[in-house]
């Protein structure tokens, strides 16, 4: 027992909070990990590389301390993923030491299953579900931990924890199964998978005021750096040609940019910003007028854009 | 940050959703692309006025129809707290919905129109509140505009609900009553001057000065164990961790504990947060422990202090709402999930259902039907560890799962 007692830090006085060591919302998560755990065979963790899977995964390392991470991550790759995530993603999973499994939306076009889009808004955002929806037929996964957070949008505000998907990966809104107290029911037949969200309750300005407080290293993209941009229906775009469609009148000019949330370069739109470190990003998101997904081009296609991607097995 | 969690309940057209989205308005919560969103909807629906409820009823349906019909949770905080808030649905077939939304919360907001004053809903939304032993109420009476924000209406309304509340089985609720008009945002955020002959606090005013303690808080320290973390690396090999989170009050190390079912006795050896070692852990702190002794422990096991036993029964009488289509029968039998122990169950009886409405009428059918609540009687395969409902929230309470269906189908506390 020496070795464990040379690992662990000083001890440290009570903390006199009234709501648990840590705070009640990472209390809340680590206890949801927990869950997943103990009640499913086969949990994987969706992993995009952005803020909030980071979040999850600093959670999931938390809950299960001094053991490893017990499953694997998964990245449904877009092929038009920011650059710096993939880097980050690679650096992280062989830091931590988990398995990392990559499931690509081209090799689901290249089978024919799905299309590509064509025009002014193409973007395999859409096509993910496909992909996602085979690999966890492929690995026979029962749980899939993701980032959603209830405030991102208001049809997520009606998720619940343990989300019950069936056989088709639909959602099934209006049929849920009532969540009383913190008692979570995982219960499924073969073939159903439950879609798990332990950031439920936190809001964007909670998830930002984790990675300062712990200091967890998230991808450049997410602070103030100077890229070639367009403009169209008022959102700032990145001029990547090879990816993102630009019309002939769309001009790029170079701008101080950050992203506030982090999906396929076909869909995430930028903030024009001056923040590069954490404490300034903490502050201009304390300041903003604008939510997180309004920079989220995906979902301005109708008032309803999330929740029908969702009855389509959407993430 | 301290989190207060809120559930609404209130009647179709009471104005709930409204209320919600005039406190995200007032406290500058909503952004101006969500706000900009609520307008366009609104103009494209040919209102005259900003129809906030279209910030919460996040689904197609709820739209269309105009009501809410699941619970949606909305978030806004202030320099000193976050809140949460699950919307309700007010219709009686949504009462499990409404139970769902109680279950975790601390604070209930009872509307009622001014124009109706207390109708049946609101004895059943009260009724709820009451049995799930939700702490503070506050009454809010809407659109007072409606009624030139007389006080005689509001004296009035605050009358009849006090003699709801004399009949009330929990005598530590307190109940507050706030007049306001959620459209005009009289009283919400900011004081109005409309009604001058009130000079109580408004809504946000009186949560602000709510303690944000947390629902698990009372009662006897529960420690039920989730998961057995054993990493068997080289550098840990020997260690046996059991993680759960602590409810009720703190655990020390040191402390004499006794393992449930087994009864074995044992003490708290160290404590972990995540890769720290504590010497004191209070309630609601998701921790990993470890014990004297080699013992054996696994899920659904529950550690309590050894001078504070719960009851071990394998039979118990409940406070059932239940909340599936199929009714429940005696005979029948479910999977109990009390805490982290999930123990085989047959309904012996149904006692009684219970009017929510305080006549204090009790109908024997032998059956419980979608929304109704009554007093059931079950006879469970093993043991749980139990305190009544009263005593302690977190053990006192479980679910009934359709062991067929696998769906949540109902909820009990335990008398």
């Amino acid at each position: 027992m020496e070795t464990l007692i040379n690992e662990i830090k000083p001890q440290k006085t009570t903390n006199a909070s009234l709501q648990g060591l840590g705070n009640a919302l990472e209390n809340e998560a680590i206890y949801i990990f927990r869950e997943v755990v103990a009640q499913f065979e086969k949990p994987v963790l969706l992993f995009s590389g952005g803020k909030d899977s980071i979040t999850l995964v600093r959670l999931a390392q938390k809950a299960f301390w001094p053991a490893k991470i017990p499953f694997p991550l998964m990245h449904i790759d877009t092929g038009h993923n920011f650059p710096e995530t993939i880097a980050f993603r690679d650096k992280l999973v062989k830091e931590l030491g988990v398995e990392l499994i990559v499931r690509n939306v081209q090799d689901s076009i290249d089978q024919g299953k799905v299309v590509e889009e064509t025009g002014k808004y193409a973007s395999r955002n859409m096509l993910q579900t496909t992909t996602l929806l085979d690999a966890i037929e492929e690995f026979k996964f029962d749980a899939c931990i993701g980032g959603a957070r209830r405030d991102e949008e208001k049809a997520r505000a009606k998720e619940r924890i343990f989300s019950v998907r069936d056989d088709f990966g639909q959602w099934d809104e209006k049929n849920q199964r009532p969540e009383l107290f913190d008692m979570l029911n995982g219960t499924i037949e073969i073939g159903q998978n439950v879609r798990v969200f332990p950031i439920s309750n936190w809001t964007e300005l909670d998830v930002w005021s984790y990675i300062q407080k712990e200091d967890i290293e998230i991808p450049s993209i997410y602070f103030a750096h100077k890229r070639n941009i367009f403009l169209r229906d008022g959102l700032i775009w990145s001029a990547e040609d090879d990816v993102v469609f630009r019309a002939e009148d769309e001009v790029v000019e170079e701008r101080w940019v950050r992203f506030r949330t982090v999906g396929d370069m076909s869909c995430t739109a930028a903030v024009l910003s001056k923040a590069d470190s954490i404490d300034k990003v903490v502050e201009e998101i304390r300041d903003s007028k604008i939510s997180e997904r309004g920079a989220r081009i995906d979902d301005k296609r109708s008032e309803a854009a999330m929740e029908k991607r969702k009855q389509q097995g959407y993430f | 940050m301290n989190v207060l969690k809120i559930a609404t309940a209130g009647s179709v057209d009471d104005g709930k959703s409204t209320l919600i989205g005039r406190l995200l308005y007032d406290t500058k919560s909503l952004t101006e692309d969500k706000l900009e969103a609520i307008k366009k909807s609104s103009e494209q629906r040919g209102y005259d006025y900003l129809d906030f409820s279209l910030a919460t009823d996040g689904l197609v349906a709820e739209r269309e129809q105009g009501i809410t019909i699941d619970v949606a949770h909305i978030y806004f905080s202030t320099p000193t707290k976050s809140y949460i808030i699950a919307d309700t649905p007010g219709h009686v077939e949504y009462t499990r919905n409404m139970v769902t939304g109680a279950s975790t919360s601390q604070v209930a907001i009872i509307l009622i129109d001014a124009r109706k004053g207390v109708i049946e809903q609101t004895y059943r939304h009260f009724f709820i509140n009451n049995l799930l032993r939700v702490k503070n109420i506050i009454v809010a009476v809407n659109k007072m505009d409606l009624v030139d924000y007389s006080e005689e209406v509001f004296n009035n309304i605050k009358k009849d609900f006090e003699a709801l509340n004399a009949k009330s089985t929990y005598g530590e609720q307190i109940v507050s009553y706030i007049p306001v008009s959620a459209l005009k945002g009289d009283n919400i955020v900011d004081k109005t001057d409309a009604m001058s002959w009130y000079n109580g606090d408004t809504i946000l005013g009186h949560l602000e000065e709510l303690e944000a303690q947390d629902v698990y808080d009372a009662g006897k320290v529960r420690f039920p164990v989730q998961t057995v973390i054993r990493p068997k690396t080289d550098e840990f090999h020997d260690f046996r961790g059991y993680a759960g989170k602590i409810t009720g009050g703190s655990l020390k190390v040191g402390d004499a504990v006794t393992v449930l079912p087994s009864l074995t006795q044992s003490k708290i050896k160290e404590i972990f947060f995540f890769d720290t070692s504590y010497e004191e852990a209070p309630a609601g702190s998701s921790v990993n422990i470890t014990l004297e002794g080699d013992i054996n422990v696994t899920r659904g096991d529950m550690l309590v202090k050894t001078d504070e036993l719960p009851k071990i029964e394998k039979q118990v009488t409940a406070t059932v709402c239940w909340m599936d289509s199929k009714n429940l029968v005696p005979g029948t039998k479910y999977i109990v999930q009390h805490n982290t122990n999930r123990v085989l169950s047959k309904i012996d009886s149904i006692n009684s259902v219970i009017a929510t409405d305080y006549t204090g009428e009790q109908e024997n059918k032998n059956k419980l039907s979608l929304n109704e609540i009554g007093e059931v009687s079950i006879k469970l395969s093993k043991p749980i560890y139990f305190d009544s409902y009263n005593d302690n929230k977190s053990n006192g309470a479980f679910i009934l799962i359709d062991a067929q269906t696998n769906t949540t189908a109902g909820a009990g506390f335990i008398n």
